[in-house]
């Protein structure tokens, strides 16, 4: 299930809920990000996130749709804000559920690469030394690329060499 | 009407994040919206820039894509939430 929504929420009452969706797994893997409260040297008082409904809901809805196919997956939510926070306020929460932890920890890495760099959100940082746009860092873009069928190849034949 | 929307940091260019625009006639892909819009906000080339794509009816499309002068087109910067 995928949910944004413009009000605070829990990532332990989401957790608590999953748990019981999945029940029955043998592994669930959940991830939450927290909106910092320092960028750099600056002290950071909130963000904006900006969405593009339908097209930000129907490409997660894809990327948890490829998550469903490349692993076998029991379970998964995903919860993103959307608007105004603050400092230490949850952003993000992705959980998995699986029979045993690989594909429950890949799946949930795989989802969060995706919501980085290529879910359809505006992320402003609101600071006391101005406001910025934030796009997504050289590393979010390597991170996401590792998911590609040709990297992962390489990485499998990497590791058996 | 077109209604033209500009996300992330092109609203700040934009001075608005939606509004609704009269696109003259001779206007009719979005390679030349983009040429056009960033000369009437005063862009600097913002609207030019090949990570900036765009959206007509909410389906990204490649430049030059035909518009019609009643669509729904976004200006869509780099993406990323988290």
């Amino acid at each position: 299930m995928i949910t944004l929504t413009p009000s605070p929420f829990s990532p332990s009452e989401a957790l608590a809920d999953f748990e019981k969706e999945a029940r029955g797994a043998g592994a669930i893997v959940s991830f939450t990000g927290l909106v910092r409260d320092r960028a750099g040297d600056a002290d950071v008082d909130g963000l904006h996130l900006q969405a593009y409904s339908p097209m930000t809901e129907n490409g997660i809805e894809k990327a948890a749709a490829d998550a469903r196919q490349r692993w076998p997956l029991t379970a998964l939510r995903i919860i993103h804000r959307t608007g105004d926070m603050g400092p230490f306020e949850p952003i993000v929460f992705v959980a998995t559920a699986s029979a045993h932890r690989r594909a429950a920890f890949e799946a949930a890495d795989f989802l969060m690469d995706y919501l980085k760099t290529e879910a359809v959100f505006w992320k402003r940082e609101f600071t006391k030394t101005g406001n910025r746009w934030i796009e997504p860092r050289a590393e979010d873009y390597s991170d996401s690329a590792r998911w590609t069928q040709t990297n992962m190849e390489t990485d499998r034949n990497a590791r058996h060499k | 009407m077109a209604d033209i929307l500009y996300f992330g940091r092109l609203g700040d260019v934009a001075g608005t994040g939606a509004e609704k625009l009269d696109i003259p006639a001779t206007i009719t892909d979005t390679a030349a919206l983009r040429r056009w819009l960033d000369v009437e906000k005063s862009a600097g080339g913002a609207f030019l820039e090949a990570s900036v794509r765009l959206a007509v009816n909410s389906e990204i499309v490649v430049d030059p894509h035909p518009i019609s002068p009643s669509d729904e087109i976004a200006f869509m910067p780099p993406v990323g939430g988290g």
